[in-house]
């Protein structure tokens, strides 16, 4: 036994110095230095229009024979009129329940068969509808696409079918507290009359009213050729695809109709508590937030920054403390979530159920610490992540796409990338210090809690952040 | 299209992808318009390291980033019962510091260059993946080969306490607080026996994570966590020659181990009968989950259900979502799976009720779910699916395969795919030769395979139910 011991050891020892005979050891004492910054390499974008006015935006990559187009609609669920919230949400997903000749099962059989992925979506400022093609079926599949981004036709049958599915789904979004605090912070912070208080998909009365006509009608006030975007990108040339979108596309006309932009809504002047019961839950949700700002905001970059320390990176402040340095949560982060018009700002972590009012202490903690000059280290990564990451938005067809929609929903300027790293470099830690006064001012936020009230209710209420109020779940569904 | 049974640590909300191989071409597939479909290129360069680290580099410039991919060859599976959640905890301590990197730094010194970073554990293999920006290949090697080397240095029963937390969070929020979060735990306790390793879930147990002691820890380190237990991708915007030097440079004194890594020997799984059972949950639509042992990733078979899960449930026109989804409504959706594994892989079939109309049970309405799901596996193992859908299903596989070509980074791109094909073939350029796979079938295969690996008499059958 021990014998062996010794022949192991001796072979390990002359294994060891054949190693050092081949290579050192690298030198560990400090980090290896950076080389210069790569280039951005942006792909150019090629911008023209067909002849009824829709703007087409090309940006080629051959790295994958695959074509990608998104037709962007600007308008999305902000354009839901009273009464009709959810309607832009169930339009946008009736597009390929029926188009041209073609029913439902027949444009997803046509389209699977190309072997195509073809879906319709919406988000608040916004539509989509999206193909993804390899480029050999390309001419197969455009026409499919034109018919459900141009000829819908709405079937009463499948739009029953879609009804009871959302009605399905929201009855699923109230078991799982990760998706009720989704509607429940939006509402208790912006009320049931603003937009922003119901989210995209609407409640239950409002899609148990919608009818063919509404959603005709909100089609044909928003899909129009003047309100629209085609952006391709993939394996092709301008050259070879605009001729295909003039015959595919040509026969799209009209003008859409101007709608409200979604009012700017007060912010809270007193700090609240809601709390909706979820017995037995293992873990709280937290949501602790206020309105934020709009994507138009001059204060956007020095924004970017100022959340990526707070609670937009794993090392960020509220990550680094409720799960690295305590353990309370999985992750924990922060968002401001910029819309055309201001959009909610929000910290949130699902933590332990016996560590909530700790958790608590420990958000308005990192909340208040904010406020005070960053350390130039902890801005320095902050800027350098924010900028040095660039390019992962621009590897893949569908992230070129969607990146470049970006610009087009929010009126970015067209340089908007290629000057996007200089100007994260320029925020300073003044900068950072002037927008979290102006921004973030934990005593004056909503602090909405999903969890065991058994459990819960007494710590938090000790922590007298403000007035405490129990909420019914359905409330804040309806 | 390979769905792998992992647990993704994820990073938190953040705003915000040699030896040249080539390989036959292969036969023409039964596709829509008769269009020569491309190869699959990826080049690449292998060699290994004298400590027994297989390297692997790829060279792709579309983006000025990079990503170093490490697979350790060890999973749940190669746990103890008592010990499980052993490879998943440890995966988390590779994130707390090594020799010469003290805790926190890590990702602080790569957000501090643009990069990113996560890793996942599975049954039967952890990754590991940090994204950056190319100019950080230095950064990257140096910290993937400090904690491949010099792990132990730092590690401490403080640093297993602290991950040990924050596993015990994940677990509860994948699995207890989340909504039939508990159906995997339960499935795999009735479809495998005693001491086979997929029995338990790669998190772990509660009490074995509790129970897991700092010198456990450490001697799992060493048994697996050994250069030649391991597989390193570099891939991205690199020069293979100086990408070559770098990791000869950084490797260069991470010490071999002890070479030979314990088989895993374990009771070969097969069911005699159907196994039922109900649990409640906290969820309002009723969920009835069907599974099947069925044949290892690759092997005889593993194609073939690939085929069969688009064919019962990929679209619209799917055999169930067609029947339950679509005509019926009486399901609000339905997914069938190949969840292709090393030792044995696992056939589900997924479907949730709609709400119950008044006066049905749950009992009645998934028992005509299951008669129709039933029904439809009865006439695929009666006869072959049509021309029609069996080439659509070929091309949407063939289509997937192109798609997962345009991400370098990341889970699942082409630098996790490139290990992903070592481990599981002994070739990281394996992507034409699995596309093969699927264009050398015919409709009757697909028919056999629902015969062989579908009976309909042996199977694990999970009800969940609203708790009252």
């Amino acid at each position: 036994m021990i014998r062996r011991l010794f022949v192991i050891q001796l072979a390990v020892v002359l294994l060891g110095s054949a190693l050092l005979a081949q290579q050192a050891p690298p030198d560990r004492s400090r980090p290896p230095a950076l080389g210069p910054p790569p280039d951005l390499r942006l792909a150019p974008v090629q911008r023209q229009a067909l002849r009824n006015g829709l703007r087409v935006w090309v940006i080629s990559s051959h790295k994958v024979p695959t074509v990608h187009l998104q037709l962007t609609v600007r308008s999305g669920s902000s354009a839901d009129a009273a009464q009709k919230f959810g309607l832009a949400s169930l339009t946008a997903d009736m597009l390929d329940e029926g188009a041209g000749t073609r029913s439902a099962l027949e444009i997803a059989d046509a389209i699977d068969y190309l072997g195509a992925e073809l879906n319709t979506s919406s988000a608040v400022d916004a539509s989509y509808v999206n193909l993804h093609v390899p480029v050999a079926r390309l001419a197969n599949a455009l026409p499919i696409m034109a018919d459900v981004a141009t000829r819908p036709t709405f079937p009463e049958s499948e739009l029953k079918r879609l009804r009871e599915e959302r009605l399905a789904s929201l009855l699923q979004s109230q078991d799982d507290p990760e998706r009720l605090v989704e509607f429940a912070f939006p509402r208790l912070l912006f009320g049931a009359t603003h937009r922003y208080g119901t989210a995209s998909v609407g409640t239950a009365v409002s899609l148990k009213g919608f009818t063919t006509d509404d959603l005709k009608n909100f089609y044909a006030a928003q899909y129009r050729p003047d309100n629209a975007v085609l952006i391709v990108t993939g394996d092709i040339s301008a050259e070879a695809v605009v001729p295909q979108l003039e015959q595919a596309f040509g026969s799209w006309a009209g003008t859409a109709t101007k709608t409200t932009p979604v009012a700017e809504a007060a912010r809270p002047t007193a700090r609240r508590v809601y709390l909706i019961d979820k017995p037995g839950a293992a873990q709280s949700q937290i949501r602790i937030g206020t309105v934020g700002v709009p994507r138009s905001t001059p204060d956007y970059f020095a924004l970017r920054v100022l959340n990526t320390i707070l609670g937009g990176s794993f090392t960020s402040r509220l990550n680094a403390n409720l799960r690295e340095q305590h353990g309370y949560a999985y992750g924990a982060g922060s968002t401001f979530d910029m819309r055309r018009s201001a959009g909610p700002f929000y910290a949130a972590a699902g933590v332990q159920t016996d560590k909530t009012t700790e958790a608590l202490k420990e958000f308005f903690n990192e909340l208040t610490r904010i406020r005070e000059p960053v350390p130039a280290d902890e801005l320095e990564r902050a800027r350098n992540y924010l900028s040095l990451a660039l390019p992962r938005n621009f590897e893949t067809t569908r992230d070129l796409a969607s990146s470049w929609a970006q610009v087009w929903v929010y009126d970015l300027p067209e340089d908007f990338y290629a000057t996007y790293r200089d100007r994260v470099r320029t925020i300073t830690s003044a900068d950072v210090k002037r927008v979290a006064d102006k921004y973030i001012d934990p005593s004056k936020m909503l602090v909405v809690i999903i969890g065991d009230r058994k459990v819960i209710e007494s710590g938090v209420r000790s922590l007298n952040l403000g007035p405490l109020t129990v909420v019914e779940a359905g409330e804040v569904m309806k | 299209m390979k769905a792998m049974h992992a647990i993704v640590c994820a990073a938190v909300l953040a705003t915000a992808t040699l030896d040249a191989q080539q390989a036959t071409a292969p036969a023409p597939s039964p596709s829509a318009a008769p269009v020569t479909t491309p190869r699959l290129e990826v080049p690449y360069t292998q060699f290994t390291l004298p400590n027994g680290l297989r390297v692997i580099l790829h060279e792709d410039h579309t983006v000025p980033l990079l990503t170093v991919n490490v697979w350790y060859h060890v999973g749940s599976a190669n746990e103890k019962p008592g010990r499980t959640g052993f490879a998943h905890l440890f995966e988390h301590l590779m994130f707390m510091g090594s020799g010469h990197v003290k805790y926190g730094l890590f990702d602080q010194l790569l957000e501090a260059a643009g990069g990113t970073n996560n890793a996942s554990t599975a049954s039967d293999r952890t990754n590991y993946y940090i994204d950056a920006p190319s100019n950080a290949l230095d950064l990257a090697l140096f910290l993937e080969s400090d904690r491949m080397g010099f792990l132990l240095d730092a590690m401490s029963p403080q640093t297993v306490n602290a991950q040990r937390d924050v596993v015990k969070n994940e677990r509860r929020e994948s699995y207890e607080n989340a909504p039939y979060g508990m159906s995997s735990i339960e499935i795999a306790r009735l479809l495998y026996p005693e001491g086979h390793p997929y029995r338990w879930p790669t998190i772990g147990y509660m009490e074995d994570l509790t129970a897991a002691t700092y010198e456990d820890v450490v001697e799992f380190f060493k048994k697996y966590y050994q250069p030649s237990n391991a597989s390193l991708v570099v891939a991205g915007d690199i020069q293979t020659a100086a990408a070559k030097a770098a990791v000869e440079k950084w490797f260069a004194d991470v010490k071999a181990g002890p070479g030979s890594v314990p088989p895993i020997d374990y009771p070969h799984p097969f069911l005699t009968e159907v196994k039922r059972k109900t649990i409640q949950d906290r969820v309002q639509l009723p969920r009835l989950y069907l599974d099947w042992i069925t044949p290892a990733h690759f092997a005889p078979g593993d194609a073939e259900l690939d085929v069969l899960s688009l064919l019962l449930a990929g679209g619209k026109n799917s055999r169930l979502y067609k029947r339950l989804v679509y005509d019926l409504q009486i399901a609000q959706d339905v997914s069938a799976l190949q969840q292709s594994q090393a030792l044995n892989s696992q056939y589900e079939i997924v479907v949730t009720a709609r709400p119950l109309t008044e006066g049905t049970t749950t009992a009645a309405a998934l028992e005509r779910i299951r008669t129709i799901v039933d029904e439809e596996i009865k006439k695929v193992q009666d006869s072959p699916p049509t021309e029609r859908e069996f080439g659509r299903a070929l091309n949407q596989i063939e289509a997937s395969f192109f798609d997962r070509m345009e991400r370098v980074e990341g889970f699942g791109g082409v630098g996790d795919q490139l290990n992903a094909y070592y481990f599981a073939a002994s070739n990281p350029g394996y992507f034409n030769e699995d596309l093969a796979r699927y264009r050398a079938l015919s409709p009757n295969d697909i028919q056999a395979a629902a015969r062989a690996f579908l009976p309909l008499d042996r199977r694990v059958e999970l009800i969940v139910e609203p708790a009252k």
